[in-house]
């Protein structure tokens, strides 16, 4: 049982999205969770945690006017789960390589096949129109060694691509 | 004594400047000796300092000795530390025994020269790096009224920074 909604806009960029949208929700006596907004590809996306009294449709009508003004796409979705759930990852990835289709899925794939969670993935298309580079930062938790994920993910060198792993050991203090 | 509690935010008084200590007595070594068995109770904390237990005085207890492959100096009781040297840069995630339940992406100096005194009021220097130098570094922070959240930078950054550092070498001066 939970009562928080995942709200999802998609839409050109302008400043004031978050402001604007923010409002309306603190408005309709909702509360905010966690939140994720990035500008990708020059689109302005936001996944947010909506928690409070109002339904996943009161939701979209206490919303639809304003992304209809913005020129924003809305999307709303009941979400099973809560605040303080995360988990710490404990191995980064990073990759980068000459652009080609097929990098995410040959990384990721292999990472599956040892167990790895991925936790965030961020990735960017670095260096210039003619000569683009792919740069992929994942986080995430695996119970397997540093060695075996660093073995398994040794092919991709062959392909051009390289890959990094290393530990991320949280500092508790 | 025994075990202290620990303030956590919002709590304003983490936001206070500590004092140096002057006096060096058995209620210092007393108190010294609830502090650490405060760090042991926790989890996993590899430090801890004085204002964090609502004693605003320059203290505080870092061991990184449990983790493995991690150079150190074992069990370090600073007081009044100062770091006369540092250099380097480097990003790493760190969580907080006052700020519970979230940790971040936090740019430390690689390595440091220290100057601390023992509880004995003696003074000593030491030379130390990596995840010690990142610990008494984030323990310095709460001597200051300072938290980890207040130097968290985004994922997003690690991204870019992480390479330039790299082949920037030491990232001095």
């Amino acid at each position: 049982m939970s009562d928080w909604n995942m709200l999802t806009l998609v839409g050109a960029d302008r400043p004031g999205i978050v402001a604007r949208v923010t409002r309306a929700l603190y408005g309709a006596g909702c509360n905010l969770g966690e939140a994720s907004m990035i500008r990708l590809g020059g689109n302005f996306t936001i996944m947010l945690m909506v928690g409070g009294p109002r339904s996943c449709a009161e939701l979209e009508a206490d919303l639809s006017p304003i992304a209809d003004e913005l020129g924003l796409r809305l999307h709303l979705d009941p979400v099973r789960g809560g605040l303080h759930q995360h988990l710490v990852p404990n191995i980064q990835v990073r990759v980068a390589g000459a652009d080609r289709a097929g990098i995410v899925a040959d990384v990721t794939e292999i990472l599956a096949q040892q167990g790895f969670n991925i936790l965030e993935l961020e990735s960017d298309v670095a260096g210039d129109a003619e000569r683009p580079v792919y740069i992929m930062n994942i986080q995430g938790y695996c119970d397997r060694t540093l060695e075996s994920l660093e073995q398994a993910l040794s092919g991709l060198a062959a392909d051009g691509i390289s890959v990094d792993v290393a530990p991320i050991d949280v500092l508790i203090g | 004594m025994g075990i202290l509690e620990i303030l956590k935010l919002p709590d304003e008084r983490l936001k206070q400047v500590s004092e140096p200590v002057e006096v060096f007595d058995q209620e210092l070594r007393d108190f010294i000796a609830d502090l650490e068995e405060t760090r042991c109770a926790g989890p996993a904390a590899v430090g801890i300092a004085a204002p964090q237990v609502d004693r605003h005085q320059r203290i505080l207890i870092i061991d990184v000795s449990g983790r493995p492959k991690v150079k150190s100096h074992g069990h370090l009781v600073l007081i009044n530390p100062e770091i006369l040297h540092w250099e380097g840069y480097e990003i790493g995630r760190e969580g907080c025994l006052s700020v519970p339940d979230y940790t971040g992406n936090v740019i430390r100096a690689t390595r440091l020269k220290l100057r601390a005194q023992d509880p004995d009021g003696a003074s000593h220097d030491y030379e130390m790096e990596g995840f010690e130098a990142r610990a008494v570094q984030h323990e310095m922070d709460h001597l200051d009224g300072l938290l980890f959240i207040d130097r968290v930078v985004s994922r997003r950054t690690d991204l870019y920074r992480r390479k330039v550092y790299q082949k920037g070498g030491s990232g001095t001066d």
